[in-house]
This record gives structure tokens, C-alpha cells and sequence, in this order.
């Protein structure tokens, strides 16, 4: 898979038919626990998450997400930093942000991070913009919550004419204007991919279509399948704007073990601590075992269980979406290193061929 | 809540909000034999795209144009931009507020403040003249397509509806019913606060009877 794997549009077997079937990791820094269950310092959870991309690369993983976040859960507010090291170090791999939370950010300092990023890569980052699910980054930054809409809004034109190149000139209400102003560094071989995440609002998919970025359907909780019509209004509204086509990716949680019961194991106590740390912050109900085996069944959106478990659901849902890449979302606060370097080998080793093989199974004619 | 025309039943419903909620209510109450329409607070040629591909057979209009001819005005709109709505759009109306009001996630608004009060009731004491219920507010958008039921299923979802007005909560609990919940109606629009962010049903998907339960533990609680 070269560098331009994502850019050129080009037949393949397995996902969308026009683009090539990409297969991914993100973290949001999940704070790591030794074996004994001690938390690690938020410094070791980031060197460990260098050493997971770096990883990825090694067992054949094609694309290495980092979601930026600001809590002692998920210590990881410079995700292009960390990403800048995995990128000195690897090779192949494509490395990018899941999500970049452009509305607390300036859309020219995440340009030039990004522009930098791949320049160290040699043409290897991605950018996945999104308004942002956790605001933590909102009081952090002094931005006002009743502007999330307009933030996002303005800051997404002004990004779409930065990738442009050339000196820009803009305006808007909630930045500074620019006038005529040139921004470094330059890209070598045109714009870096730029995916906007979508949560589960149409207007935010015809946007994506509007600026020319791919799709990246966040799908955390619920039935997949509901995003299918979506998959659609991004065709039509792109076909409606004047544009080629562009790729759709999936990005949902999950965790690959030997076996479902050790996936389970794993994954459970973790992801009860956290969603009830959230449900405190967000207001909603506790969840249930009986909700959690629901998102992990075939109409949920966990991704949890053996290699054989988890290509089989990778490989559906691309299917009903008719999307060409999928990233898994792996780790979750207080799994240790061991837990993950495990996921990380399984998912490359197992699981990517595994979906690859199934969808070259049911794209062949018959025989 | 004086001068709103409590329909006997509803044929019509207004959506207003095209967000994460709006086009999921939408396309259930299409589904369930509704005649549906849908506003933003700008023009319908920008819903036009998504109406078609993602609710089709809803109709994209303008906001005055789709609560005119409605017997029922659902409001999901961001709770934020609710100060800026003007009143007048929704005289005469039965409206179901299907917003939320949780600051510790979607900031402060300060007429949300005042902790005597739900939301909903806030929501009616500017909607003068209209009738305010609270309802389709509690289960999340994710689960709200997937977890319908046909009446009498043993696991059917229950959805509260609270309301001052009994006629008002018995029509729109009659619309729950017929999209696919059982409908739960609380005495009064105080009464809503337990669905509202950080009670008992909020964000979960219940059995009446997992409902109730848990609306009377929360009772005995407090």
C-alpha cells in the first residue's frame, strides 16, 4: 500500500467499489493500568501510545487514529505531536487524528500541524475534523458552548480554503479575517485527506459533501445499519455539489482477544467505569449488561470478541454502509499494555485479513 | 396555555429541528401513518436533499409554513437557540418539547436555570399560548428507530408524557402509542423533571414496567 493509498480512486475487492479497502486503529489515549491494576503516569500512557502505532504499522495495519481528548481518562490533548513520532518511525502506515475538535482550535494552527505532519510522513496524514461529542476542550480554550453550531460552521470554511494553498483571504464572525495571508508549510502533492466525523446529524453530511471532505461516520451506540441512509445523502449530495466521489469510513469501539469471553472479560468492567463516569457528566442512565450485550450483538456498535467475531461484523457493516474503511477504536481506560499490544497484533494479523477475505468472498461473481 | 386547540387526534405534525433528534421523529411518525413535515430555522431548499434521501415522504418547509397546518408541533431544536424562538410561531399549538437542558454538557442557559423548575415548564412559560407536554425527550435518538414495538409486545418501550393539560398528554400519549411506545403519563409538567438528564429513565430504554420501577425508587429516594 503505497503512500497515495486513500487518494486514487482505483477498482479493488471488498468495500465502497471505487476505493481501496482501508482497515485502521484509533485511541484516544486511553490512560493505561500496569498489571496490578496501578494507574501508569499520563507521560507512559503517551510513549506506550507511540510504541501501539509503531506496532500497527509492524503487524500490517493501514491507518493509525489519534483522538484528541482532555481528562485524566484520555491524557491526550496534542495528538499531532504523538502522531509526528509514530510517523518518524514508521513507514507505510497512515497517520491521523480521530477527531481534531476544530471548533476549540484555530483552523490555521491545525493546517500547519497537519501540513507539518505530512511533511515528516512523506504524505502520510489525514485530518478527521469534528465539532467535538466531549467539550471538555470549551471552557478549556474560553469558547462558549452556545456558539457550538457557528464555531464549527466557520471554522470548517475556513479550513476548506487553507487547503486550497496559496495566500488566503477570509472572513468570518467568530475569527480574526485574513487577508491575503500566506500559510506554511505548503503541502508537496496537494491537499492532506480531510474527513469530517459525523455523529448522527444529516446537515453534517451534506457539509461534508459541500467542502469535498470524505465521511467518517462515528458510530458509538445503536444500530449501524441506521447510518445507511446516510451513506447515501453524502453520494447524492456530493453528486448535487458537482464532486467525485469520496470514501466513507466507519469508526466504532471495540477489543480483540483470543476468545469472545476473554474480549468480554477484558472489556467489560472498563467500559461500565467510564460509561458511568460519563453518565454522571452527561446526565443519562447507568447502562446494563443487558444494554452492553446489546451494542455487542449484530445490531450493536461495539466491535468486541475473537478475530473471527469481530472481521465478520467489520465486514457487514462496511457492507450495509457501503463504506471503504473501517477503524476500531481499541483500548479503554485502564486496560493495561499487554491488553492492547494483544488487540493490536489479533486486529492486524487476524482480523484485517480475515475481513479482507470475506469481502473478497462475497464481491466474486459467480462461479 | 389558554387559546391552544387540542386536536380530538392528530393527523399533521411539525418537526422543527433538523439535527441529531428532529429527523428521526420524523421519519417514526411517518412511518406510523402521520402526515409530516419538517423546519429548520431557515429556508426548506436546504432540507430538501435530506428529507428526500433520509425521510422521504416528509416535507421540507419553511417553519411558519409547517406549524400552520399541523395539529402537532414536535420542538427539537437545539435547547440554546430556544430563547431566540419567538413565541407567536407556536400560538394556538399543542407542542411536545422534545429538548433537554443538562449544563454540565451543553452549557448554561439562563432562563434553564432556575432549579424549581423543569424544563419544560420553562419552555411553556414562554410559550404563553400555547400547550406544552414533554415527551419523546428521554431515549436517545440512537435507540428511538430500533426500539419500537407493535402494541402489546411483552418488550415494548415505554416513553413518558407529562403534561398539566390531561386532554393534551392523552392525545400525545395516543401518538407515542401509535409510532411504537407505550406511553407513561405523569400528572403535570413538574412531574416531567424525573425524564429529564440525571433521572432515573433518562437515557435508558425501559419496559413500563422497568419504567415505573424505577420512577418509584427514584421517588422513594428523594
Amino acid at each position: 500500500m503505497t503512500s497515495s493509498t486513500a487518494e486514487t480512486p482505483r477498482e479493488t475487492t471488498g468495500g465502497s467499489p471505487r476505493f481501496p479497502l482501508v482497515l485502521g486503529l484509533d485511541t484516544f489515549g486511553d490512560h493505561e493500568h500496569d498489571a496490578e491494576d496501578r494507574p501508569l503516569s499520563h507521560a507512559q500512557t503517551i510513549r506506550n501510545v507511540v510504541e501501539e502505532g509503531v506496532l500497527a504499522e509492524q503487524v500490517g495495519v493501514d491507518f493509525f487514529g489519534i483522538g484528541e481528548h482532555h481528562t485524566d481518562d484520555f491524557p491526550m490533548p496534542a495528538a499531532d505531536v504523538v502522531l509526528a513520532a509514530i510517523a518518524a518511525r514508521t513507514k507505510r502506515i497512515h497517520v491521523g487524528s480521530a477527531v481534531t475538535v476544530l471548533s476549540s482550535d484555530d483552523p490555521v494552527r491545525v493546517f500547519q500541524r497537519f501540513s507539518t505532519l505530512n511533511a515528516i510522513s512523506k504524505g502520510r496524514a489525514e485530518v478527521v475534523l469534528g465539532r467535538g461529542s466531549s467539550i471538555d476542550s470549551f471552557p478549556l480554550f474560553g469558547y462558549d458552548l452556545a456558539n457550538y453550531e457557528e464555531l464549527f460552521e466557520e471554522k470548517v470554511n475556513l479550513f476548506a480554503e487553507l487547503l486550497k494553498g496559496g495566500p488566503v483571504t477570509w472572513q468570518g464572525n467568530l475569527r480574526p479575517s485574513l487577508n491575503n495571508q500566506d500559510v506554511v508549510p505548503y503541502t508537496e502533492a496537494g491537499p492532506f485527506r480531510t474527513w469530517i466525523g459525523v455523529g448522527g446529524s444529516p446537515q453534517s453530511v451534506v457539509r461534508a459533501a459541500h467542502y469535498g471532505f470524505s465521511l467518517m461516520l462515528a458510530i458509538i451506540g445503536g444500530s449501524p445499519a441506521r447510518f445507511r441512509p446516510f451513506s447515501r445523502l453524502f453520494l447524492q449530495a456530493l453528486e448535487k455539489f458537482g464532486r467525485e466521489p469520496l470514501p466513507i469510513g466507519i469508526h466504532s469501539p471495540g477489543h480483540v482477544a483470543e476468545t469472545d469471553e476473554k474480549a468480554l472479560e477484558e472489556f467489560w468492567p472498563r467500559w461500565l467505569h467510564i460509561i458511568t463516569k460519563m453518565s454522571k457528566v452527561r446526565g443519562f442512565a447507568i447502562p446494563t449488561l443487558e444494554s452492553f450485550r446489546f451494542e455487542v450483538g449484530p445490531q450493536g456498535a461495539l466491535f468486541i470478541g475473537s478475530p473471527e467475531t469481530v472481521a465478520q461484523k467489520i465486514a457487514a457493516n462496511l457492507q450495509t454502509l457501503g463504506a471503504n474503511r473501517f477503524d476500531l477504536k481499541f483500548g479503554m481506560p485502564g486496560l493495561s499494555p499487554d491488553s492492547l499490544i494483544r488487540n493490536i497484533e489479533l486486529y492486524g494479523t487476524k482480523v484485517i485479513p480475515r475481513v479482507r477475505e470475506l469481502l473478497a468472498e462475497s464481491t466474486q461473481p459467480d462461479a | 396555555m389558554s387559546g391552544s386547540v387540542i386536536p380530538s387526534s392528530v393527523r399533521r405534525i411539525a418537526v422543527l429541528g433538523a439535527g441529531h433528534v428532529g429527523p428521526v421523529i420524523a421519519r417514526i411518525a411517518l412511518d406510523a401513518g402521520f402526515e409530516v413535515a419538517i423546519a429548520t430555522s431557515g429556508s426548506p431548499d436546504n432540507l430538501e436533499l435530506i428529507t428526500q434521501v433520509v425521510m422521504p415522504g416528509v416535507d421540507a418547509r419553511w417553519a411558519a409554513d409547517a406549524v400552520r397546518t399541523a395539529d402537532l408541533v414536535v420542538l427539537s431544536i437545539p435547547l440554546h437557540r430556544f430563547p431566540a424562538l419567538d413565541p407567536a410561531l407556536l400560538a394556538g399549538k399543542l407542542v411536545v418539547d422534545a429538548m433537554n437542558y443538562w449544563a454540565p454538557a451543553d452549557g448554561v442557559v439562563a432562563i434553564f436555570q432556575d432549579q424549581r423548575l423543569s424544563s419544560s415548564e420553562v419552555v411553556q412559560g414562554r410559550l404563553t399560548q400555547s400547550t406544552v407536554i414533554k415527551s419523546l425527550n428521554q431515549i436517545a435518538y440512537q435507540y428511538l428507530d430500533d426500539g419500537r414495538r407493535p402494541a402489546g409486545s411483552l418488550d415494548r418501550h415505554a416513553i413518558g408524557v407529562a403534561g398539566d393539560d390531561s386532554d393534551a398528554a392523552n392525545v400525545v400519549g395516543d401518538v407515542i402509542d401509535r409510532i411504537g411506545y407505550d406511553p407513561v403519563l405523569l400528572g403535570s409538567l413538574k412531574a416531567g423533571r424525573i425524564l429529564q438528564p440525571g433521572g432515573p429513565v433518562f437515557g435508558a430504554v425501559f419496559t413500563r414496567s422497568e419504567f415505573e420501577r424505577a420512577m418509584h425508587t427514584a421517588a422513594v429516594q428523594s
